[in-house]
Formats: structure tokens, sequence, C-alpha cells
């Protein structure tokens, strides 16, 4: 009895929370997609200085861990005159990773599409940017669906790093309200919230990848 | 229509057209024979801008796409290419697309016709092709002769004056190659230039104006497999 009043007791802090963590997660997401495709575009790019830049920020990216960059971002930056709130200092970060890890996605997606798409454009005289987002995207993204829902279900999960600039997200409020309580009871909950919510995102995106089943 | 002036391209050490001529009036079916790695479909591909010579002149309908081995600049070259359709051997069909929306692609966008005019005229080259009912049908619920008609729609769909096919035999059965056969001459009687490249002699005999051959990077008139 005393443990279910304890639950009742932590779930409006936990969706509180709840709220920053979708909110650093839409944010993320609707930022580093685009910025993947970009970054994707530039990588294979002919323009070699962009190109050779844009393999050094995915070096730096995919090879650090994402919670030293976000340390860095936030306590780093103010060392060069840069100084950014908790939450843009967050997504920032965030951004960037997750960019680095979609751009080479989308650069796989891209190159296995066959040279023949493109030849079949360029003889109709599609002009680059249509041949790419009419032709090529559209290909791409049927394929590499499985992959970014992947990165999607890790996105939701990677938000709780966010807690070490000090972020009211899930894991944080969790984490007090076990110290508060001296009780594990709290970091169940917020365990299943995740769960619970990476539930109806991979049934959101089981919905979107069936949508691409209209042709093989 | 179509006039090629000792055009020569190496790949690496390799020549692979040794001064190509050709010259191809209007409403003719010239078709080039030759074994596979004799230069034939590289010179489709450099007719098309896919591939660039090294040397020499491509004239259609009197406008230089390449003169003296310098290809025209892209928006010039966008102009010309207005005037040939490319048939590819493995068709190249949009698969995420429908077959009236892989013909509408390029009208709407390249010629900026307004949808409803671009998929009348689409349908109305459907007709023509006798695929009207699979109109909404996509590339891979086609049968091979089915994508290879609606790939030669979606070339004609730029009305171009010149239609260039490659190995258009290769993916049906006999019986469907003289479908195919008729379909071409249908196009030229209405004024279409072809240049058709192939090594299925007897289709070749049949549809053909004139017949050139290719061997070795050397083109030389009639047909030199007979």
């Amino acid at each position: 009895m005393e443990l279910s009043n304890e639950i009742i007791e932590i779930l409006p802090q936990v969706f509180e929370g709840f709220k920053v963590t979708i909110e650093i997660f839409l944010i993320t997401l609707v930022l580093s997609l685009p910025l993947g495709v970009v970054v994707a575009l530039i990588r294979i790019s002919k323009f070699k200085p962009l190109k050779e830049i844009s393999k050094i920020y995915i070096l730096i990216f995919r090879g650090t861990p994402l919670l030293l960059q976000i340390l860095f971002i936030f306590f780093g930056l103010p060392l060069f005159n840069i100084t950014l709130d908790r939450f843009p200092a967050a997504i920032l970060a965030m951004v960037l990773n997750y960019a680095a890890y979609f751009g080479e996605i989308f650069r796989a997606g891209i190159l296995s599409i066959d040279k023949g798409q493109f030849e079949g454009a360029e003889v109709l005289g599609l002009s680059k940017k249509d041949t790419f987002f009419r032709v090529i995207l559209p290909q791409a993204l049927k394929r590499i669906f499985p992959p970014v829902s992947n990165e999607i279900v890790t996105l939701v999960k990677d938000t709780s790093l966010v807690y070490v600039v000090g972020l009211d997200e899930l894991l944080k409020i969790a984490k007090i309200a076990s110290n508060r309580i001296s009780s594990i009871m709290p970091f169940v909950v917020v365990g299943i919230v995740y769960l619970i919510f990476n539930g109806i995102i991979s049934k959101i995106l089981d919905y979107f990848e069936g949508k691409f089943n209209y042709y093989s | 229509m179509l006039k090629v002036t000792e055009l020569k391209k190496k790949f690496g050490d390799k020549e692979v057209l040794k001064n190509v001529t050709l010259e191809i009036k209007q409403g003719e079916i010239v078709i080039i024979v030759g074994p596979s790695g004799s230069g034939k479909t590289t010179l489709l591909r450099c007719i098309n801008a896919l591939d660039y010579c090294d040397e020499g002149s491509i004239e259609i309908n009197s406008k230089f796409l390449c003169e003296k081995g310098i290809y025209k600049k892209k928006q010039e070259l966008k102009e010309i290419r207005k005037d040939i359709g490319l048939v590819f051997q493995n068709f190249n069909l949009f698969p995420h697309m429908s077959v009236i929306e892989n013909l509408i692609e390029a009208p709407k966008r390249v010629l900026n016709l307004p949808d409803k005019e671009a998929r009348e005229n689409s349908k109305e080259i459907l007709r023509f092709l006798d695929i009207e009912d699979k109109i909404n049908s996509y590339p891979c619920e086609l049968s091979g002769g089915q994508k290879q008609r609606v790939a030669i729609g979606r070339a004609l769909a730029l009305n171009p004056k010149l239609m260039c096919f490659d190995e258009p035999t290769s993916a049906l059965d006999p019986a469907l190659t003289g479908e195919v056969a008729k379909l071409i001459k249908s196009l030229s009687q209405k004024g279409m230039t072809m240049l058709i490249i192939t090594h299925d002699m007897s289709f070749a005999e049949e549809v053909a104006d004139k017949i050139y051959s290719m061997e070795n990077g050397k083109l030389t008139e009639g047909n030199a497999f007979l």
C-alpha cells in the first residue's frame, strides 16, 4: 500500500520529466534528420575541402561519447567565450551527434541506388535537384528506414544523458525521487515510461515503414 | 537529323571508338549491330551525353551537342537533349512511381506542363502502346515487355525527334520481339528517327532501313556479320 502511494506521489514529477524528455527527443529528431541529409550530400560531393571537413566532423562526433560532447558544449565552450544555456547546449550536442550518424546512414542509402536511376533522370532532362528529391531520396528512404528507426529508438534513450547539465528530464527526476524516498522504485517507474514510449515509437515507425511497401 | 563526325573515345589506353562517322535522316531507322565490347553502347552513350567523347562532333537536329570534342554547357545541353529520347537496356524506370507518374514526371518538371495536360498526353501515349490498363501499376508489377513499353512511353512523353534504343530485344522472349519491331516501325512512320543498338540479327534485318556494323570501335556500313 505504501509502495503504490509512493508511486502515485512521484507521478506528477515523472510527467514533468517526461515532457522534457519528449521535447529533447522531438527537437533533436526534427533538426538532425535534415542536417543528416546535408551531411550525406557534402560527404558525397566532389568539393574536396567541404568533404574533408565533413569527414572530420563525423570522426569527432561518432568517435567520442555523446555524454562528453554534451559536457564539452555546455562547460567547455564558455572557455572560448561561447556560452549556451543548458537546454540549447544539450540540443546542440544531441543534434550534431545524431546528424553525424544519420549522415552516414543517408550516404549509404544514396550510394546504394543504382547508377541507372541517375542516368534515367539525366536523359529525361531532370535537374539535379529534382533528380535527388524526386528520384533518389524517396528510394533511399525506403532502404534506410530500418537503420534510421534503430537510431530513433536509441535517441529516446540517449535523451537521458542531458541530466549531466542539470536538465530535469525523466532520469534526473527518478534520481532525485530515489534519493528522497530511499527507494529504487522511481527508477522502475521511469524505466517503464521509457519502455512504453519506445513501444509507441516503434509502432509509429512500423506504420511508416509499411507505407514504403507499395513497391519493391 | 543526327550527324556524328569522326568520333573518338578512349577508356585509358583502349580506343573504344575509332573515327566513327554516322548520319541518320529524319524518319530513318538505323540499326548498329556488333558483338558486345565492340563500342556500340559507348557510341550511344556519347550521343546521349552520358559519356563524353574525346574528339569529334555530334549534331542533332542541326544543333551541335558536341563540337570537336567539346560538349555544350549545362543549359544548352539540356535544350538539345530534349530532342533525344533513350530507352535503356534495363529500362531504368522509377520503381517508386506508378506507370503514369513515370511518364508525367519529365513533362511536368522539364517542360513545365500542367498536371492535367501531362496526364492527358501520357494517357494517349499509353493507349498507343496498348498498356492503358497498367496506368496505375508499379514497375515491379509489370512483365519485361510491359516495362519496356513504359520505358518507351516515358521517352515519348517528351516528344523527342530522335529515339535511341539500347538492346531493345534483350529482355524479351521471341514472340514479343515481333511486337517491338512493329511498334518501332509505326513510330518511324510518324516521322520519328530511330537509332537502335542490338546484336539480334533477325530483328535488325526486319526493322532497319539501314544497318551498320561495329567491330573493335570501327563503324562500317552494311551487315558485316551475315
